[in-house]
């Protein structure tokens, strides 16, 4: 670095790095945490000390995955796709090092203060009010790397991928501030009150919620996706009319859609019925990224056999369609009130979270790791496809144990018998759910036996290598 | 409800949504492009280009059908602000209607259990049968699958009442609900607080200091406490003061539980089901909880 007197002719691969690294080690952190509590649930007596209950660890592993592990995991790959596709060093180095900083400050808060039981209360929205501040001041700095790194491109049109993370970043913005609205009564206490009540306050949480899995754990991703996908397969995006129709009406749906988790509740009923039918229409522009993604492959089938990155992309993109085809069925009102409050919610969530971010991430980690170290690929290839099967397998037990536990929780809840009164106690539907909860840990266990066999073969990757830093800004093809 | 200016305004943004999704479909389906082989768009990024290929058509059809059912379903039920829809359907009215075709489906059989006497219905195995699965619907959060309470809620299966275990009684618990209330007593100081303390425990036979005992039972007569739980300490149903020599705990039996209770008082309560349950189940009710302590030997 001390040699190069002119940093804007070399692309900034410092900030690409650390997130990436970090990604990784939330990512083991988070899915850690998140079989302790699956274990919790088999085994009770694992509630050991108050800061060690599911209730507090529940929301540490949620904020750990989305926000720790799927945020440096958007953090990275944004700062490297924006710089690569704009042909221009990183806007403000100096401010992508805060957001850096302040986002693993925000991580380490969390990980302290919900243990705690410092908590808002809502739903992936837990941080109370001095971290909420710190969020939103990380992330209007992020806003500004970004799109002061877009404004400074040395070509005229901007790539789908930034599309896609710029959407991300500015709707995130709007649903954090807005839901995060609260009036402070304490400080070292960390209490805060919400600046909405009843109904009103359910709907913002989950306009809030259901757009956090929107635009956090789908737009961003989708703009990963449109640059790793087309980039490890080296083929043109499949279509360009296909990327502009579902892109506007994806992120515009979406803001529709989260009255669905709130069917049968006190919520008035037009809202219902609009967040029901919007997320139907939802469907076709969720396939239409994996339609994308899946057809960029076609000509090209043949590069899945050996290659474990687009395995893990395209596997991605398998779980991202059903899921986005699940999501819609669960909202129709009739089905909802079967599912609604099982375990097919929670198998649901993670065919996403497991089955399409987090392999979409790993697929991208394993393509960025060695062109960040100066390396030609990840240190043991092989490695890197035990890793696919482990993770696959391990999505697969998890995501059909808690389809069936879902739907027999369902099912047992709304039997009744000839007397009209219920067949089932709600003790005797937990008890029956145990085999398919100690199912669920062997799933999550083998998804963390992944993350760690990335990470040995991370660390072999980088050891000894050359921190690269000097990745010369091509000038920029024309046509 | 919404102001009228609300409602339209829902309808408006509603309607143009639904209809602006069918628009942008519409608009990028017909763009003409060239026939032929499908070439990029011809910009590039980093290596990256783009196919030129049109929407697929099974994937519009799709959108189409999603968009027509919408825009169908928000016609036909609430959606348009306070339009009622064309088909009158409400979640209340849904709700009204799942339970007037119960009341009419399982109103006779209950009516009938309403007739009969809690003590013949404790005799009738398929009524305590029904009362079983009523309680492990709405009575065994608190009180416990298996009935025997837990810190706090009573023991249902042990024969001890602390209001009284005729069927009539525990009818009426069920029925109206009860308060738990024992006032707190920090005033009498911690000294007094021991020596009652070990008082009680003695009542119940437990190990103590047999002199605060005594001082305590000087106490109990002239602090008040006789005033609820009476003289002999054997309690009083009338207003659900426990009987305190008898072993059996509500709260626990350590010294530090009852100082606890004598100093801060306890505040209990059990909600009253009359709302929510009609005359049949709350009879059958009586008749499952009378049931397990007429015969306490059958699990």
């Amino acid at each position: 670095m001390s040699v190069m007197s002119d940093t804007q002719s070399v692309y900034n691969y410092k900030i690409v790095r650390q997130f990436a690294v970090m990604t990784v080690i939330w990512g083991i952190v988070g899915m850690l945490v998140g079989v302790i509590v699956a274990a919790q649930l088999v085994w009770p007596e694992l509630n050991f000390a108050p800061w060690l209950t599911f209730g507090r660890l529940r929301p540490l592993h949620t904020n750990a995955v989305i926000f720790a592990f799927g945020g440096c995991a958007l953090f990275a790959t944004s700062y490297y796709v924006v710089q690569r596709t704009c042909y221009t060093r990183i806007f403000c180095d100096k401010l992508a090092a805060f957001t850096f900083w302040g986002w693993q400050l925000i991580i380490v808060l969390a990980a302290v203060t919900l243990p705690l039981g410092m908590t808002s209360g809502k739903e992936y929205a837990e941080l109370e009010w001095p971290i909420d501040i710190l969020i939103a001041v990380v992330w209007v700095a992020y806003a500004v790397v970004f799109f002061g790194t877009i404004a400074k491109r040395k070509v005229q049109h901007i790539y789908v991928a930034n599309w896609f993370y710029g959407a991300f970043i500015i709707a995130v913005a709007l649903l954090h501030i807005v839901n995060s609205a609260e009036m402070p009564v304490s400080l070292f206490g960390m209490k805060s009150y919400s600046a909405y009540y009843g109904a009103q306050d359910a709907m913002v949480q989950w306009w809030y919620g259901h757009n956090a899995v929107g635009f956090f754990l789908t737009a961003g991703f989708l703009g990963m996706m449109y640059y790793f996908v087309p980039k490890q397969a080296g083929r043109p995006v499949y279509s360009y009319r296909l990327s502009v129709v579902h892109f506007w009406a994806l992120i515009f749906t979406y803001m529709w859609a989260g009255p669905h988790h709130l069917h049968y509740t006190a919520l008035p009923d037009w809202t219902q019925s609009l967040g029901m039918v919007f997320s139907l229409i939802l469907l076709a522009p969720s396939w239409g990224g994996m339609i994308n993604g899946i057809m960029t492959l076609s000509g090209a089938w043949h590069k899945l056999r050996d290659d474990p990155i687009l395995k893990f992309l395209i596997t991605s993109l398998s779980f991202y369609g059903m899921s986005t085809f699940e999501g819609p069925m669960m909202a129709i009102k009739t089905v909802n009130a079967l599912s609604h409050y099982t375990d097919w919610t929670v198998g649901h969530v993670h065919s996403g979270a497991l089955g399409w971010v987090a392999m979409v991430s790993i697929g991208s980690i394993y393509f960025l790791i060695p062109k960040l170290v100066g390396k030609q690929e990840m240190w043991s290839t092989k490695l890197v496809t035990t890793h696919f099967w482990i993770a696959t397998v391990g999505v697969v037990l998890y995501i059909a144990s808690m389809w069936i536990s879902g739907v027999m929780q369902g099912l047992m809840w709304r039997a009744v018998n000839a007397d009209g009164t219920l067949t089932y106690s709600f003790i005797e539907a937990v008890k029956a759910s145990y085999p398919f909860w100690a199912i669920r840990v062997l799933g999550g266990l083998m998804y963390l036996v992944g993350m760690l066999l990335m990470l040995y073969n991370v660390v072999k990757t980088m050891q000894g290598a050359r921190m690269v830093d000097d990745a010369a800004v091509p000038a920029p093809a024309h046509h | 409800m919404l102001t009228s200016v609300a409602s339209i305004i829902v309808t408006i943004v509603v309607l143009g949504s639904i209809l602006g999704c069918g628009f942008i479909l519409w608009n990028q389906s017909r763009v003409k492009l060239p026939k032929g082989k499908v070439e990029t768009t011809g910009h590039e990024w980093d290596g990256l280009e783009e196919y030129n290929n049109p929407l697929p058509k099974w994937w519009m059809w799709l959108f189409w059908i999603t968009v027509v059912f919408a825009l169908a379903y928000v016609f036909l039920y609430p959606g348009l602000g306070n339009n009622k829809g064309l088909l009158d359907w409400s979640s209340t009215g849904q709700w009204q209607k799942e339970v007037n075709k119960a009341d009419e489906q399982y109103g006779p059989l209950f009516a009938k259990y309403a007739q009969t006497p809690i003590a013949d219905l404790a005799q009738d195995p398929q009524a305590v049968e029904v009362g079983k699965r009523l309680y492990l619907t709405y009575c065994y959060q608190c009180h416990g699958s298996d009935a025997r309470g837990a810190k706090g809620f009573p023991n249902l299966t042990d024969n001890d009442w602390l209001y009284g275990g005729s069927p009539e009684t525990i009818l009426q618990t069920i029925t109206a609900g009860r308060n738990g209330m024992m006032p707190p007593h920090a005033h009498l100081g911690a000294e007094a607080i021991k020596d009652l303390a070990n008082y009680v425990r003695s009542l119940s036979g437990l190990a103590n200091d047999s002199l605060a005992a005594a001082k305590g039972r000087e106490l109990f007569a002239s602090s008040g406490c006789a005033g609820c739980h009476g003289a002999d300490a054997k309690g009083n149903q009338a207003i659900g003061a426990p009987n305190l020599t008898d072993n059996v705990w509500l709260y626990g039996s350590s010294e530090k539980t009852i100082t606890e209770t004598i100093v801060n008082g306890r505040q209990n309560m059990m909600p009253a089901f009359a709302d929510r349950l009609n005359e049949g189940k709350l009879k059958l009710l009586s008749a499952y909880v009378y049931s397990l302590s007429q015969k306490p030997a059958a699990k």
